[in-house]
């Protein structure tokens, strides 16, 4: 035991003496969990409240019965249903605005609710909660957040009871209230079907008088679907991030290693056996491990709390989805994050352990044969890089699927990383070989033979810069054409909501008898589902403003008079892709055929969308709701129409909105969309100058016998330091110029293969050069600062330590 | 069809005996569920559906109140087919049905298959989803090895439960009993539940029996009663279907009738129901209310083959738990020494199956049971209000 807490004691001296070291190992350990625990904390936290929304809807584990066509039906067939044995009970869903808030409200019927449908979610609804819940004036029940963000004024909502477990912007209340609220008195949106019950006898379609189908898998399956590829996205970062960091690990365990050589030969001398020596050196890791896991879950938690707004931001924008914009996590993540601390050092440090424990007790410390070694390591290292890319490639070109399209992505980050070093190696050599004054020679020389040292920090930077471009390549590209787009598609200058039928009309009336007015462009709405998926059915007027600017992929031609006749259609990238439809391909809603006559760009929509000529929707699809208003005004009238409209109908800004503020809001949407994006990419750029500036720490102090030579042979501290500058900016211009191709496939993955199996929709590729020259000017930065700090302290080492190098033979 | 009072005058209470058995598990299980009640949200919700019920009862002094809802009153006029239907100004009403059959290998198995009515509010003005009238099915099948039952909820004002006086019909779900042609009996009654279903036909010439006086039952001394009324003489023929094979039964069914706003007394804590059918023809009807602060309250009725209903006094009236099983974690007697003095019964009763337990809502044990001794026969016996772990 002594023996053992000696050992410990001598291994852990190290660190006292290079406590640069220890901040390495433990910074670069901090920092990998805690990204990689901020982007689970970020994921947990999304799925928990996906699940509890599903939990409330019924989720995978009920089954639905909707109408065919989708949409609101008679309440009666619930009733039907019932009585021909059918165990269901009906919800209603729908959304209301309310002081500016969009709130989800979901009817239910708790005395049929199926227990599996699991209402007591959160097990927080105690008996104040349901009294009064199922009569008027009934009761919503609401997460204290959402009751706190509708404040005092709730307009015709029935009064508000706080529950724990609902998701954020939702109420639930009893389907009697539910039908009040959303106006929609003897509506259904569907019913559940309770799983536990046995099947009757007498079928669905004649027990009730309306087209009905069974749906195993709710709508949040979609949503969890949708969103599955924004967690596989932010997993990816998280690899990334942790990846980083782990070379930091290992580059400091590896240094530590070289350096404690001496000192495990003489305890290995002393009579340590390599087992004890080995697992001391294993708990010594471990201790540390723990430690850094500590502090690194708890930085995991900060960044994700700072996120977490962004993230719900994104969520909600993209795809709906309502997350809580504020953490709550479960003992387990931080467990996990301590864990995958330890496992992510031990598995850094596997290659040292067992160097230590196969060395012979009188190895000697042969620190520089490393370059005969770092040949044929290169060598292999370059073998496996082309395999990687080689494999990136096809899947590719093959990709079929998400995880197919992310595996491509680590294939050829992972892959360009391992050849870097094999390039550079290659660079240099063909410097070397051009030059000729003495000085120069030895500076190529010098460079590859620090290359080793610095691989690992450069293949980080690589990645952070890669992962940058190809990033950055996409979001500008989604931006450029998400613009063009919005002022293509956006071709009315005002737009309207009136609040009741009879108000429309009204309207409608006082528009007409205005002269500013050039046209009015009324549209009708209605969700239908076609090949289970849920599609949004416009109706709109052919007006000339469309036939001129609306952006399509694809057109037949005469197609907007074809869409005006009422029997062709256009559909939305998405739902072509989905249900694999090409021009003039036939298409049925419900029961009304169609041609395929367009196909056009519907970017961010996660629903299908079909766009069909107003008048013939009105005739075939009685149920639809009217829509939004268009109104073509030259622009100099808008502002005064707006007035107007404003003055004569009370209209306020969520019914009444112009064009430019419907834009700006749409690039808001867009915006924070990406913003998580940009913050990881900053976050993986700091990794990587971490590990650029540890690296070159480290490096200086072992390099002290290479340069102290050519101090003594007349080259001044200042001279050197220059060099080793010019030689640390000119890897990082080298490794720069390197991440363009490897951005550019990176952005080209994400834009052709990952967007379109995650979203449905191809970007266009643009190409960003300026950007580039952004990104080589961060890394020369970067470089700059990481080595600032060791070349300085080189510029003012005192000469005695230089002297010192010829005396201290090791 | 109308029943005259005046001809089957009874002062015995039969009462709220009935009521006892609904009402009774509600207050225990609310005394419990006060306790428990994380993750039993439905649990909690059902009790604030009875909200009336359970603080009624749960709190003493309430007993002849009940604001605002329609009260029970001597010489009232029940008639038919008028009362057949709901009486929704009252707070509480059921249609409760226990059949004692045999199969055609001459095995004994019993049938049960009530519907409760409960208004939460005394407004009956309410349509749709306002409606506060809720509803409350259970039906259960047993044989010496099985007990399988089943429950459905429903609330008033959607057709998914409902009662009609003419024709006759009460159903929840597919859950139905409902007179076959414009008479109100024969009748086709039909349910099902996991793992059974039944379908059967019951039929009888005879008039409603009343219970109490002309059909004013006193539950107590202390004021509480209800309407009630009973058809004990059905002859049964029909199909059950137990895991998918179907058997022919015969046999016999009673069914009551009962409405009241009035609950029990608080510190009624349980009760103990018998209905029997006897060899000779004559039916039976017996209970036992146990009391916290009182000695158990006997009532019963002895009804002749003609249908004369005449009640036995309460200190004529002896029941004694003979044997104790252990169903759902509680001991449940599930054998009695029951006597009725001046009509020479002294039997023993015993459960066809011990384990007779509906795991509803408000769990309670009800059963076909054999009676042996002075008389031979079969019945069905009620039992809630035995307080289990929970």
């Amino acid at each position: 035991m002594n023996r053992i807490l000696h050992t410990l004691l001598a291994l852990m001296s190290h660190w006292r003496r290079k406590p640069l070291q220890l901040v390495a190992l433990l910074g670069g350990l901090m920092i990998a969990t805690a990204l990689w625990s901020g982007v689970q904390a970020l994921n947990a936290q999304a799925k928990t409240n996906y699940d509890n929304a599903a939990r409330l809807l019924g989720g995978d584990a009920v089954p639905s019965i909707a109408l065919e066509s989708g949409g609101r039906f008679d309440e009666r067939a619930f009733a039907q249903l019932r009585r021909a044995g059918w165990k269901v009970s009906p919800i209603l869903e729908g959304r209301i605005h309310i002081n500016e808030t969009s709130l989800r409200i979901l009817g239910i019927e708790p005395l049929t609710l199926p227990p599996a449908a699991g209402i007591s979610a959160g097990g927080g609804l105690g008996p104040a909660v349901f009294e009064g819940f199922m009569r008027p004036p009934w009761r919503a029940l609401a997460s204290a957040e959402t009751i706190e963000l509708l404040g005092e004024d709730t307009g015709t909502l029935p009064p508000l009871t706080a529950s724990e477990g609902i998701a954020p912007r939702m109420l639930i209340m009893d389907i009697g209230a539910a039908q009040a609220v959303l106006d929609a008195s003897g509506q259904i949106s569907r019913l559940l079907l309770d799983p536990a019950a046995a099947q009757p006898g007498t079928p669905l379609a004649q027990a009730a008088a309306l087209p009905l189908t069974i749906t195993e898998n709710e709508a949040q399956g979609d949503l969890n679907r949708l969103t599955q590829s924004f967690h596989l996205n932010l997993t990816a970062f998280g690899m990334l991030a942790f990846l980083v960091g782990l070379f930091i690990v290992y580059s400091a365990i590896a240094l530590a290693f070289e350096q404690r050589l001496p000192m495990m030969r003489t305890l290995r001398a002393l009579g340590i056996s390599a087992r004890m020596l080995t697992a001391v050196m294993l708990a010594e890791l471990v201790t540390l491990a723990l430690l850094a896991g500590v502090v690194g879950v708890v930085g995991g938690y900060l960044i994700a709390s700072a996120l977490m707004p962004n993230v719900a931001a994104s969520l909600d924008g993209l795809y709906g989805a309502d997350v809580a914009g504020t953490l709550s996590l479960e003992p387990e993540w931080w467990l996990m994050g301590i864990a995958i601390s330890v496992i992510g050092a031990v598995g850094a440090a596997g290659y040292s352990l067992l160097k230590a424990y196969r060395m012979p007790p009188l190895a000697s410390a042969r620190r520089y044969a490393w370059r005969e070694a770092q040949k044929v390591w290169l060598s292999l290292q370059g073998g496996i890089a082309v395999v990687l890319l080689a494999l990136a490639a096809i899947l590719m070109l093959t990709a079929d699927g998400l995880i197919a399209g992310f595996a491509s992505l680590a294939a050829l980050l992972v892959g360009s990383a391992l050849m870097l070093p094999p390039a550079l190696a290659v660079i240099l050599s063909a410097g070397q070989g051009m030059a000729r004054r003495p000085l120069s020679q030895w500076f190529w020389a010098d460079s590859q033979q620090q290359l080793s040292g610095l691989s690992i920090a450069l293949m980080a930077l690589l990645l952070a810069l890669g992962a940058n471009i190809g990033v950055g390549t996409m979001v500008e590209g989604f931006r450029d054409t998400f613009n063009d787009w919005l002022d293509q598609r956006l071709v009315s200058e005002v737009y309207f909501d009136a609040r009741t039928d009879d108000e429309a009309a009204q309207i409608e009336a006082w528009l007409a008898n205005r002269d500013d007015v050039n046209a009015v462009l009324p549209t009708l709405k209605t969700e239908v589902r076609m090949g289970g998926l849920p599609v949004i059915v416009t109706g709109f007027r052919v007006h000339e403003s469309y036939r001129n600017s609306w952006p399509m992929i694809d057109i037949a031609p005469d197609a907007f008079d074809r869409v005006a006749a009422g029997d062709a259609a256009f559909v939305s990238e998405q739902l072509a892709n989905r249900l694999d439809l090409s021009l003039d391909d036939p298409i049925e809603i419900g029961s009304w055929p169609l041609i395929v006559a367009g196909i056009y760009p519907d970017y961010g929509n996660p629903k299908g969308h079909i766009s069909v000529e107003i008048g013939a929707m009105r005739a075939k699809l009685p149920d639809a709701e009217r829509g939004d208003y268009g109104l073509r005004v030259a622009p100099k009238d808008t502002g005064a129409l707006i007035l107007a409209m404003r003055d004569t109908f009370g209209m306020d800004d969520s019914a009444l909105i112009d064009q430019s503020a419907l834009k700006s809001y749409s690039k808001g949407v867009f915006e924070s969309t990406f913003a998580v994006t940009a913050a990881l990419n900053v976050l993986t750029m700091a990794v990587a100058g971490f590990a650029l500036f540890m690296s070159l720490l480290t490096l200086a102090e072992m390099r002290l016998p290479q340069l102290a030579p050519l101090w003594a042979a007349g080259v001044t501290r200042r001279g050197l330091a220059g060099m080793e500058l010019l030689k640390t900016l000119g890897m990082a211009l080298l490794t720069a110029i390197l991440a363009i191709p490897l951005g550019l496939a990176v952005a080209w993955c994400l834009v052709a293969v990952v967007n379109v199996q995650a979203f449905g929709w191809r970007l266009p590729f643009h190409l960003f050069p300026m950007q580039w020259v952004q990104l080589i000017g961060l890394a020369l930065l970067t470089a700059a600062l990481a080595a600032a700090w060791p070349i300085w302290s080189l510029r003012r080492m005192p000469p005695v330590r230089l002297v010192r190098v010829f005396t201290d033979e090791r | 069809m109308s029943v005259e009072r005046t001809t089957h005058p009874r002062t015995n209470i039969r009462g709220l005996d009935k009521s006892c058995a609904a009402l009774r598990p509600m207050l225990m299980r609310y005394v419990h569920a006060v306790g428990a009640l994380a993750g039993a949200a439905f649990l909690v919700l059902l009790l604030f559906l009875f909200p009336a019920a359970a603080q009624q009862q749960g709190f003493a002094g309430l007993g002849g109140e009940a604001d605002g809802y329609a009260r029970v009153t001597p010489n009232k006029d029940i008639t038919f087919p008028k009362d057949h239907g709901a009486h929704p100004a009252y707070r509480i009403e059921w249609w409760y049905v226990t059949a004692n059959l045999i199969d055609e290998a001459g095995n004994p198995l019993g049938v049960q298959f009530t519907l409760f009515r409960q208004a939460a509010t005394p407004d009956t003005t309410g349509e749709e989803w306002a409606r506060t009238q809720y509803w409350m099915g259970h039906t259960a099948l047993t044989t010496a090895d099985s007990h399988l039952h089943g429950e459905s909820l429903a609330r008033g004002g959607t057709g998914q439960a409902g009662v009609t006086a003419t024709p006759f019909e009460a159903w929840i779900d597919d859950w139905i009993i409902a007179s076959k042609n414009e008479d109100f009996a024969p009748l086709r009654l039909a349910a099902s539940g996991k793992g059974f279903s039944y379908d059967l036909t019951l039929a009888t010439d005879a008039p409603m029996v009343l219970q109490g006086e002309g059909g004013y039952s006193r539950k107590s001394d202390r004021g509480q009663a209800s309407y009630y009324v009973s058809q004990p003489f059905f002859e049964v023929a029909g199909t059950v279907t137990i895991d998918g094979t179907s058997y022919k039964v015969t046999g016999g069914a009673w069914m009551d009738r009962e409405w009241s706003s009035q609950p029990l007394a608080a510190d009624q804590t349980g009760w103990d129901w018998f209905s029997l059918h006897l060899g000779t023809g004559e039916k039976v009807m017996l209970f036992r209310l146990r009391s916290t602060e009182r000695a158990p309250y006997f009532a019963g009725n002895w009804i002749s083959p003609d249908g004369t209903s005449q009640a036995i006094p309460a200190d004529a009236i002896n029941a004694e738990p003979l044997g104790i099983s252990t169903v759902a974690g509680r001991s449940i007697p599930t054998s009695w020494r029951l006597t009725v003095e001046g009509h020479d019964l002294d039997v023993t009763v015993g459960a066809l199956n011990p384990q007779s337990w509906n795991e509803t809502l408000f769990p309670y044990w009800e059963g076909p049971i054999t009676v042996a001794g002075s008389h031979e026969g079969v019945g069905y016996l009620e039992m809630t209000g035995y307080p289990g772990d929970r």
